[in-house]
């Protein structure tokens, strides 16, 4: 078999070629060589807080590849996420706390429960489009916010529920290691599946709807049903990645899953790329680095001496910066850092007569 | 059935603010079709803008009045020119975002200044506007309110059926293109509908300042919620978003009169929802007829 390079034109002739998602062999080593260092040598090289970092970032990267199936492909905006981020965590919880279900199923369950949820939110859509259907996921996310708030007896209210230590197959995942060799599988596992949800029927019927809705219909695609699989799937990544998040902090109250967080997913979507898998993973790496870089500068004020009181005012900057940096990204690279990305990758292949 | 009245009359001047906080964001909205997420800090920064001119700087109240609306005025010309015009043309998600991303700078910047604390105006409203209905008594601020309401409403409507300026609105919400071949300026119309939302939004931020206090937190609350508000009544129209906001606060004040305080925060978004399901462009929407 012949190496497949880089071909210096578009030689393609079935569209089995136009779908696949390694056009060269190095792009494949690439990826196993990726894959290697994420489970081999990252564990090995971070520190506590590093991987604390880490798992954080693998987490919120499940969700925001979920919410691009949604925003990016389907062209649904949803700003409801942070909510159903909840209801996963929330399941979880609830599963693992009061019937005693075991770390697998109750995550997986908590990704169920959160699909069924994302239907009903998403049954709007049969008559809503565009800004009305946005404000009605936005309705969602208040509803669901107040159920984790007043529904005492099921969520315990404001002061939360504490999980018990995860296991699986009866090895207790008590270190940040364990845990990211966990999340890091889901990630992949996930990754890998919407790679190739996008390549199906249904992903080429989700991005006929993006691009034009009525023309999809028209072509005999019901575009209902695929709008309520696109909630479905897009709330099955945010619920799964929620109840990894549960396990993974140990405890949950309703304070996260706020309209912050649903904005907070969206914007990693856009500053990774709409429409790009791989953006979704590059943004959330981004606002959670930002994130956690700019709390940092903070404490770090907090502690130096005489400087103390100079944090405490500037401690509203860290939101005015996390602002600037999305508008200056939707000014000057609206297409994100996957858009970034492929121009860095694009201009080593072209060099010396990149253009 | 004193007890409903009161809630009744209660609700009602809620509804009011809700409708005047919900003006500037259906300004927006009918001249360039942006859903505004920064309207709360909007608000706010026009509230605190007259608390530093009426307070700090101890300038007359109507001084205080006329620098604040020339202020806001310039601001919503300067939101345009720099973060609103690089992104005519792009999709409905990004210019949402941009709002979002502008909210949260503003909110930033309004806490490193004033922090989380709560301001009050002097009370400078004329005595006379308290009146009293039976034994129910309304404050001199929710008559304000009213006759600010009515008034706006008024002017509104003129101005955007005779007014030249107001009639480009019009085309330039209806069809950008079409209006941009017929020699209507674009940008021109998108700059001027800013700047006027964001006087408006200046002047709703005074009178909830005057009614709550002056709080950066409340203010940017008050901004989501004026989405059921102006969705409820239909995004296009004035004077659905006036009957919106009075639906609105009427239903949350009974829900918390009767049922539960802790309802009134997501009664209106479960009356949203009904609502959209049976009538999806809301009261008073443009019905959009679409072919392919």
């Amino acid at each position: 078999m012949r190496l497949r390079l880089r071909p210096c034109g578009n030689y393609k002739e079935t569209y089995m070629e136009e779908l696949t998602i390694f056009e060269t062999d190095f792009g494949r080593l690439w990826t196993l060589v990726g894959i290697a260092l994420l489970f081999l040598v990252i564990p090995f090289i971070f520190d506590q807080y590093g991987l604390y970092v880490l798992n954080h970032v693998g987490i919120y990267a499940i969700a925001a590849v979920g919410l691009n199936i949604l925003i990016g492909f389907t062209g649904q905006i949803s700003l409801g996420h942070g909510a159903f981020f909840g209801v996963g965590a929330y399941t979880a919880a609830i599963l693992m706390t009061r019937l005693g279900v075991s770390f697998v199923p109750a995550i997986i369950a908590g990704g169920i429960m959160t699909a069924v949820i994302g239907l009903v939110f998403g049954i709007p859509s049969s008559r809503l489009k565009h800004l009305y259907l946005t404000i009605s996921t936005l309705a969602g996310q208040f509803i669901l916010e107040y159920i984790f708030v007043h529904w005492k007896s099921l969520t315990g209210g404001t002061e939360g529920i504490i999980l018990p230590k995860s296991t699986i197959l009866g090895y207790a995942l008590k270190t940040d290691r364990a845990f990211y060799y966990v999340i890091f599988i889901c990630f992949v596992l996930f990754l890998w599946i919407a790679k190739n949800i996008i390549r199906t029927r249904y992903g080429r019927a989700f991005i006929a709807i993006r691009d034009n809705d009525q023309a999809a219909e028209g072509m005999g695609i019901p575009i209902f049903k695929y709008k309520l699989l696109s909630f479905a799937i897009s709330s099955f990544y945010a619920g799964f990645a929620g109840a990894l998040w549960a396990a993974y902090v140990g405890s949950i109250t309703p304070e996260p899953f706020t309209f912050g967080l649903s904005i907070e997913f969206i914007a990693m979507i856009i500053i990774g790329g709409l429409g790009s898998i791989t953006g979704s993973v590059f943004g959330a790496t981004f606002i959670t680095l930002i994130n956690e870089l700019l709390s940092q500068l903070a404490a770090y004020l907090m502690n130096l001496k005489g400087l103390a009181g100079v944090a405490m005012t500037i401690a509203p900057l860290r939101e005015f910066f996390f602002g600037l940096i999305i508008v200056l990204f939707l000014i000057f690279e609206p297409r994100g850092i996957a858009e970034v990305w492929r121009i860095v990758k694009s201009s080593f292949r072209l060099w010396p007569f990149s253009y | 059935m004193d007890f409903f009245l009161q809630l009744l009359i209660q609700g009602l001047s809620v509804g009011c603010l809700y409708a005047i906080a919900a003006l500037g964001f259906v300004m927006i909205f009918k001249s360039s079709s942006i859903l505004n997420f920064a309207h709360g800090e909007l608000l706010a920064i026009g509230a605190y803008i007259f608390l530093v001119l009426s307070v700090w700087l101890n300038l007359p109240i109507y001084l205080a009045f006329i620098i604040t609306f020339i202020g806001s005025f310039l601001l919503g010309f300067v939101i345009e020119r720099f973060f609103l015009r690089p992104m005519i043309g792009e999709a409905l998600i990004e210019v949402i975002m941009l709002t979002v991303g502008l909210a949260a700078m503003f909110k930033g910047l309004l806490l490193f200044i004033f922090s989380g604390n709560t301001y009050v105006y002097p009370n400078f409203l004329p005595a006379g506007f308290n009146i009293k209905i039976g034994n129910i008594s309304i404050s001199p601020v929710y008559t304000a309110t009213f006759l600010i309401t009515i008034l706006f409403l008024i002017i509104f409507g003129l101005f955007f059926k005779y007014s030249s300026q107001g009639i480009y609105m019009r085309s330039v919400a209806d069809s950008q293109v079409a209006a941009l071949s017929l020699g209507v300026n674009v940008r021109r119309v998108f700059a001027l509908s800013w700047a006027i939302a964001s006087l408006v939004c200046a002047m709703s931020g005074i009178v909830l300042g005057i009614l709550n206090g002056i709080n950066v937190h409340d203010l940017s609350k008050m901004g989501l919620k004026v989405f059921p508000v102006v969705i409820l009544g239909g995004l296009e129209s004035i004077g659905g978003a006036i009957i919106g906001g009075l639906i609105i606060g009427v239903i949350e004040t009974l829900v918390s009169g009767y049922f539960s305080t802790s309802l009134r925060d997501v009664v209106a978004y479960v009356v949203l929802v009904i609502i959209l399901m049976i009538k999806p462009y809301g009261l008073f929407g443009l019905v959009e007829i679409e072919r392919v």
